[in-house]
């Protein structure tokens, strides 16, 4: 019993570690007074302000771009990759996953100044350089997500099919797609979070005018702070919040069938 | 005929490796090791030993070390109490680490940021039970705090999963045979969720040790760790050559620490967040 | 189920992809790309730049001269236009990185006051190269609750353990190394080692004191009461007293800096003549009073100060006596071997 209670105190703690500097913000966003620690009545205004505040929202329609294109095309070319490197000989093998734990294991300051000196060498910094770089450190959490996957799927039925007369683009939808679907979607979810939050790579490969929200909260915290600022934190931990309920709600509706 | 043709689907992938992955690591090996005229050197490299480049160095690994056995400190009780609760649905807890992951990091260390300060939210606090204010931000200290927010759900997470992965059974076992829970921990819950502790360790140390954004916020311009002087060379005095050797020693640092994980990680296991 | 989804990813990155690389097409043609010191412009007047012109501007910030310099030379971005301090500018023109600029195209440059023109002398000796944008001093901004008036006349008072924990250095190297070089009565201009070693020392010695070392932020935190000491530049400091009550701003008596911003047109310019519009557009009156408005700094722009109320025009933070002009110096630019040599000694400052 009391070791019962004293893990729900534990519990507890944490819980309040990591949820109090969010329920700060929360708090602040609805507060009507710019001073930081008194309380000024409610308001809504940060938020109208929000919403009339170009750069932020520029930064959060770049942010949306770059994460989608970035993962849906690391999800194709990845698991592509994934497909390729699952037939190839031990030695290729090999290889291949080393060169993709590169980006994984490098420090991220490292890869971003890296890719800034490519870019730099070759083209100008802009949307495009950003976009590039996202795709690097992407790719790998798909192949990884998907490998696993095709490693369990069975060869002979596959073949079978195709001995039957399958073409092989059918074959693979019928038989190799479904094993490997869900390492797909988590790959993919995978390089949606990582190029959310990802800031330092971002930051080296930008061009100007360019910035996703971690750049341009980053430029605006080195301004001093705005209470726009805890308006976008309330939003975005609400979206956060609602997306990841939703998955959550269907993931175990999928359990329960 | 056929099985070549699978192989080429990693075709594309190949390329990228070539052109965005081993050719930028080769563009920083050819500015770490020539100087401003493009003569080959060692000395970026060996500026590590600079004093001042080896005091942010030494620094920096003093406070990822910290920061990371706070992290597990925190992270194991944790993961066994959730553990003992029988979760029907393990993703309510992957869901409740996550979500803070989810809002974007620059925020959650805002929110550090308006705690810590002098006129924040815990010195109003301290002074409404009147005790005296403490300068909590613009410390290490207050940079080792961000760092523990920020990645401690990556220690939680594996070592969470390498716990849910031990079968009840082994445990019942252990009982039967006359085990206590002294040695049941030491006997099996421990050993089988070393992997996990591994992955954890440099799924924090890595990071931190090469962070130079929480510094900068949390720092106020006082903590140099050795992320910070790569940037300052890179983006203000525009020493690139000396920016790219310590870059490659910091590279070395990461591959030396994951190389020695790796050879106590046999199963390696146990990263995935999903 | 999944087909539907595929369509969706598919119709979705096609739209991105599509819209990513139209923008950029027609971005070449019609954008100026500018950058700019921190809260050095009002996001309102770009947009309506923006509107009257259709060209899109690609605006980007930096916190010290060094950090554009950076960013400039490194030729990742081909800027079109950049506003930067007298001794930047001056370094940048002496490498032949800086364009003629053709006043005819800029008629209301007639606006800006000949004193000012006079004064960039020191880094655009025949006026060629230089726009003035805004200029200012270095001082110290204070509690006036916590710090007597008294104290504050002299760069000493940064000294004063009674204020640890409370002090806030600008984190730029020559402003930083400023406070002790005037302390010590040198020129804010040293590049004798010695010289500068002695005021590193003194910074040493303050560092325990220092709350943390900011440049853009500084305004913020001395309105949040976070700190009751810091040394900023006058529009920042004129912006905090606006926003906070009980700031003061002196300049100490030992002397500090006088810095001229201006605007200059890079050689990466790829379209001058727009460049030069858009300087145009920012010495109109009604623009130029609404980045005054914005900004605080004092502005050499003739019209706008004559439109100014009284009190304004008296506004020591802003607009800096003469007596206090007479005590102060211009940075001088470095060469390679002393921006070395302060940059050396700003990292070893910075390194616990």
């Amino acid at each position: 019993m009391v070791k019962k209670i004293g893990s729900r105190i534990y519990l507890s703690i944490i819980f309040l570690f990591l949820y109090l500097p969010i329920l700060v913000l929360i708090v602040l966003s609805f507060n009507n007074s710019k001073t930081r620690v008194k309380w000024g009545g409610f308001t809504l205004k940060w938020y109208a302000s929000l919403l009339e505040n170009e750069t932020i929202i520029e930064a959060f329609v770049m942010t949306l771009q770059i994460t989608l294109t970035a993962s849906i095309l690391a999800t194709i070319i990845g698991t592509l990759a994934a497909i390729g490197i699952h037939a190839m000989k031990s030695k290729g093998k090999a290889i291949m996953l080393g060169a993709t734990n590169i980006p994984l294991l490098n420090a991220d300051i490292v890869t971003g100044i890296s890719m800034m000196l490519l870019f730099v060498r070759f083209t100008e910094l802009g949307f495009s350089t950003v976009l590039i770089a996202h795709l690097t450190f992407d790719i790998p959490y798909v192949i990884l997500n998907v490998l696993p996957k095709l490693n369990q799927t069975s060869k002979y039925a596959y073949e079978a099919a195709l001995d039957l007369g399958a073409t092989p683009l059918y074959a693979f939808y019928k038989i190799v797609w479904p094993d490997i679907r869900p390492g797909v979607f988590s790959g993919f979810l995978m390089a949606v979070t990582m190029s959310l939050d990802d800031f330092s790579i971002t930051y080296f490969t930008k061009g100007a005018g360019v910035n996703t929200l971690s750049t341009m909260i980053y430029t605006e915290l080195r301004k001093g702070i705005k209470p726009e600022m805890y308006a976008l934190s309330t939003i975005l931990f609400g979206i956060a919040l609602i997306l990841l309920l939703v998955m959550n709600y269907r993931s175990s509706k999928k359990a329960i069938n | 005929m056929f099985k070549l043709k699978k192989q080429f689907l990693a075709g594309p992938y190949i390329v990228w490796i070539i052109g965005f992955i081993l050719l930028p690591i080769v563009l920083i090996l050819f500015y770490g090791l020539s100087d401003y005229h493009g003569n080959f050197t060692f000395d970026n490299l060996l500026s590590i030993f600079d004093p001042i480049h080896m005091k942010s160095l030494l620094f920096s690994l003093r406070l990822a070390l910290i920061c990371t056995v706070i992290c597990l400190i925190l992270a194991y009780p944790l993961a066994m109490i959730l553990n003992s609760m029988h979760l029907k649905h393990q993703s309510f807890v992957v869901f409740v680490f996550v979500l803070p992951m989810w809002m974007n990091f620059m925020l959650r260390i805002l929110a550090w940021k308006l705690l810590l300060s002098n006129n924040g939210v815990i010195n109003n606090i301290l002074a409404s039970l009147g005790l005296p204010a403490i300068q909590l931000l613009n410390t290490p200290s207050a940079v080792v705090f961000g760092m523990v927010y920020d990645y401690l759900p990556f220690m939680i997470l594996p070592i969470y999963n390498a716990m849910s992965r031990i079968g009840h059974d082994i445990i019942d076992a252990a009982r039967d045979l006359g085990a206590n829970q002294v040695q049941v921990f030491f006997k099996i819950t421990m050993p089988l969720t070393i992997s996990g502790v591994l992955s954890g360790i440099i799924m924090v140390f890595v990071p931190a040790l090469t962070s130079f954004v929480i510094s900068n916020l949390l720092g106020g311009g006082k903590v140099l760790l050795i992320g910070n002087v790569i940037e300052q060379e890179f983006m203000q005095t525009m020493d690139w050559n000396l920016g790219s050797g310590l870059s490659i020693v910091l590279m070395i640092f990461v591959i030396a620490s994951m190389a020695f994980m790796n050879t106590h990680n046999k199963d390696g296991e146990g990263t995935a967040v999903w | 189920m999944k087909k539907h989804i595929l369509c969706i990813a598919a119709l979705l990155l096609g739209c991105l992809t599509f819209t990513g690389c139209s923008d950029s097409s027609v971005e070449e043609e019609n954008t100026l790309t500018i950058l700019n010191y921190g809260k050095y412009f009002d996001p309102d007047a770009l947009q309506i730049f923006e509107e009257e012109t259709g060209i899109t501007i690609k605006y980007e910030e930096y916190e010290s001269p060094e950090e554009m310099y950076t960013k400039y030379k490194a030729g990742s971005i081909d800027y079109d236009l950049l506003c930067t301090s007298d001794y930047m500018i001056h370094k940048l023109i002496e490498e032949g990185e800086v364009l003629e600029m053709n006043y005819d195209n800029i008629p209301e440059y007639k606006n800006i006051d000949p004193d000012i023109i006079d004064s960039s002398a020191s880094f655009d000796a025949e006026h060629k190269y230089t726009l003035p944008y805004f200029y200012g001093t270095v001082g110290i901004l204070y509690d006036t609750n916590v710090v007597p008036e008294s104290e504050v006349q002299t760069w000493d008072v940064l000294w004063d353990e009674k204020y640890t924990g409370n002090i806030v250095m600008p984190n730029s190297v020559r402003d930083c190394l400023l406070v002790p070089l005037k302390r010590l009565n040198y020129s804010i201009n040293e590049t004798n080692e010695k010289h500068l070693r002695k005021a590193l020392d003194l910074l040493f010695e303050q560092k325990p004191l220092v709350y943390a070392y900011f440049v853009d932020e500084t305004a913020d935190e001395m309105i949040a009461g976070n700190a009751a000491l810091a040394v900023v530049y006058s529009g920042e400091a004129a912006y905090a007293q606006d926003e906070g009550e009980n700031l003061g701003y002196t300049v100490p008596e030992e002397g500090s800096n006088l810095w001229i911003d201006s605007w200059f047109i890079p050689k990466t310019c790829k379209n001058q003549e727009k460049a030069e519009l858009f300087l145009n557009f920012l010495c109109r009156e009604d623009i130029a009073a609404m980045n005054f408005d914005y900004v605080y700094y004092a502005t050499p722009h003739t019209a706008v100060y004559n439109s100014l109320d009284e009190e304004s025009k008296n506004n020591t933070t802003i607009f800096p006596t003469q007596e206090t002009i007479d005590n102060c110096e211009v940075y001088v630019s470095l060469d390679r071997e002393e921006t070395a040599l302060y940059n050396k000694l700003w990292k070893e400052l910075k390194s616990y």
